[in-house]
């Protein structure tokens, strides 16, 4: 490819794109205005995600709000090849790019954006920037992870669960301990899958870090309690909804919020 | 971005691909060409678009139930292809083999461009592949690849027919009008990535000389003949 040609193809990157494609998208599929709203909660292996997801759903189907959600890998075309990939050891960096991005294209088009379009908030369990750190941390080219992606929709809000090695290593012991993969063993940091973990899990965090500017995360401490958590997201969740809540009726107006 | 595509690879072995739309009878050329090199003495090694155990279960699920989307028909298709890169085409290059691909990059250029896919996205997305030393396009008229089909009682599939696309209930019509537009994509691609052209409509061994003959120039052309390591 020549340089050029990046330019006229925009992959997954830039801040006001909320809503948008990140790239060139899908043609096929155009995004006209949609009553919908996408938030994603991003974050490393054990940082709380999934807890936070669900504490925020149920506040937000108390308020009268319609939730969907979706997660990493749950696509039901490509959820049974990826596990047998991860527990036949046939995967290398790049087919297991490719795999997660055929999953994520299959929930984007499949429940995603008809969720959107019905006018649903979707709770990401994870984005695209999980994909984009463990590539990135593999040494996969960030020019091509980007425009592989472009065809991602750029949430509403991102936030992100930020944390530090040892207060992660201290949670995740205590509640299910390291697998193979969360502790990045295929990299070949060593036999030791605790230090492996620490060595894994530090680049990854880094590599999160590094994305926080580029797609507008909303980074929230994740040491602290989970409730603290909570109130912070609904706080800013809130914030963000109020205009639509107003006039629950107007589409537009939510278009506009 | 890599380029890989569009650079020329360092490899000492030599990758030669063949493209067309079925019943162009590129896969019987590839066939008497794998045969004549092996006769020569080389060492050669045939891969085939779609053929990786690792998204087999996938692919065939979604056939099946037709689920496939345009986007992940195209990434289901590029993650096979990266499979098969790295395991299979790399290795062999690397060794100084021949390696014969039946369907390359250029396939899915070609038919996702058709299912309504970006076209920079898709060449972005096969920018990790290797450049063909050669890549040989067999042109045909949709007639005569429909006659051929049709003569051997092909069943025509479902996605190959682009039935997904919903242009027709009628799969030899769907196949007419899917596959002529596939043509009209690898029309463009000849000039884009020069390919050289190979009228499909000729005889079998007319065909295959022409391959041959053609072959044979990039052979000549600083081919590494590799020799066993001295034994210990």
């Amino acid at each position: 490819m020549t340089s050029s040609s990046d330019q006229s193809n925009e992959g997954a990157t830039g801040n006001g794109h909320a809503g948008r494609y990140y790239g060139q998208g899908i043609a096929y599929l155009p995004l006209n205005s949609y009553p919908g709203k996408l938030i994603a909660v991003e974050g490393t292996d054990g940082v709380g995600r999934s807890t936070q997801i669900q504490l925020l759903r149920e506040w937000l189907e108390v308020k009268g709000y319609g939730v969907v959600e979706t997660g990493w890998t749950r696509s039901e075309l490509m959820q049974p090849t990826i596990e047998l990939a991860k527990s036949s050891n046939t995967l290398n960096k790049l087919t297991f790019v490719l795999l997660y991005a055929t999953d994520f294209a299959d929930r984007l088009e499949k429940e995603i954006i008809p969720a959107l379009k019905a006018g649903f908030i979707v709770l990401s369990d994870r984005y695209i920037f999980t994909a984009l750190a463990r590539a990135g941390v593999r040494g996969v080219d960030r020019q091509w992870l980007r425009s592989l992606y472009g065809f991602a929709i750029a949430p509403h809000m991102v936030f992100y669960l930020n944390i530090d090695v040892k207060t992660l290593i201290g949670r995740v012991l205590e509640s299910r301990g390291m697998d193979f993969w969360e502790s990045g063993m295929d990299l070949k940091h060593g036999d030791d899958i605790y230090d492996s973990f620490r060595t894994y899990q530090q680049k990854l965090l880094k590599e999160y870090a590094s994305m926080g500017d580029e797609f507008s995360f909303r980074t929230l401490d994740a040491r602290r309690s989970i409730d603290r958590i909570q109130e912070e997201l609904r706080r800013q969740v809130s914030a963000f909804l109020e205009p639509a809540e107003k006039i629950p009726d107007s589409v537009s107006a939510m278009a506009k919020s | 971005m890599l380029n890989n595509l569009t650079q020329p690879h360092e490899y000492p072995g030599k990758l030669f691909v063949v493209e067309g739309i079925d019943g162009s009878g590129k896969t019987t050329q590839l066939a008497l060409l794998a045969k004549w090199l092996s006769a020569a003495g080389h060492r050669v090694f045939v891969t085939e678009w779609n053929s990786s155990a690792l998204v087999k279960a996938a692919t065939k699920t979604g056939k099946k139930k037709n689920a496939l989307t345009p986007m992940t028909f195209s990434l289901l298709h590029a993650t096979d292809f990266a499979d098969r890169l790295l395991y299979k085409i790399i290795p062999p290059l690397k060794a100084g083999m021949i390696v014969l691909a039946d369907r390359y990059a250029y396939t899915a250029f070609a038919r996702d461009a058709t299912r309504g896919v970006d076209r920079q996205w898709v060449r972005d997305l096969y920018s990790f592949a290797v450049r063909p030393d050669l890549a040989l396009y067999f042109r045909v008229p949709i007639d005569v690849s429909v006659d051929r089909l049709m003569a051997r009682r092909v069943k025509l599939k479902f996605y190959e027919a682009g039935m997904d696309l919903g242009w027709s209930a009628n799969p030899l019509e769907s196949f007419r009008l899917f596959q002529g537009k596939v043509l009209d994509e690898y029309d463009e691609l000849v000039q884009e990535f020069g390919m050289e052209v190979i009228d499909a409509r000729g005889s079998i061994t007319d065909q295959q000389r022409l391959v041959r003959s053609v072959i044979l120039q990039h052979l000549n052309l600083n081919h590494v003949e590799t020799t066993d390591d001295e034994l210990v």
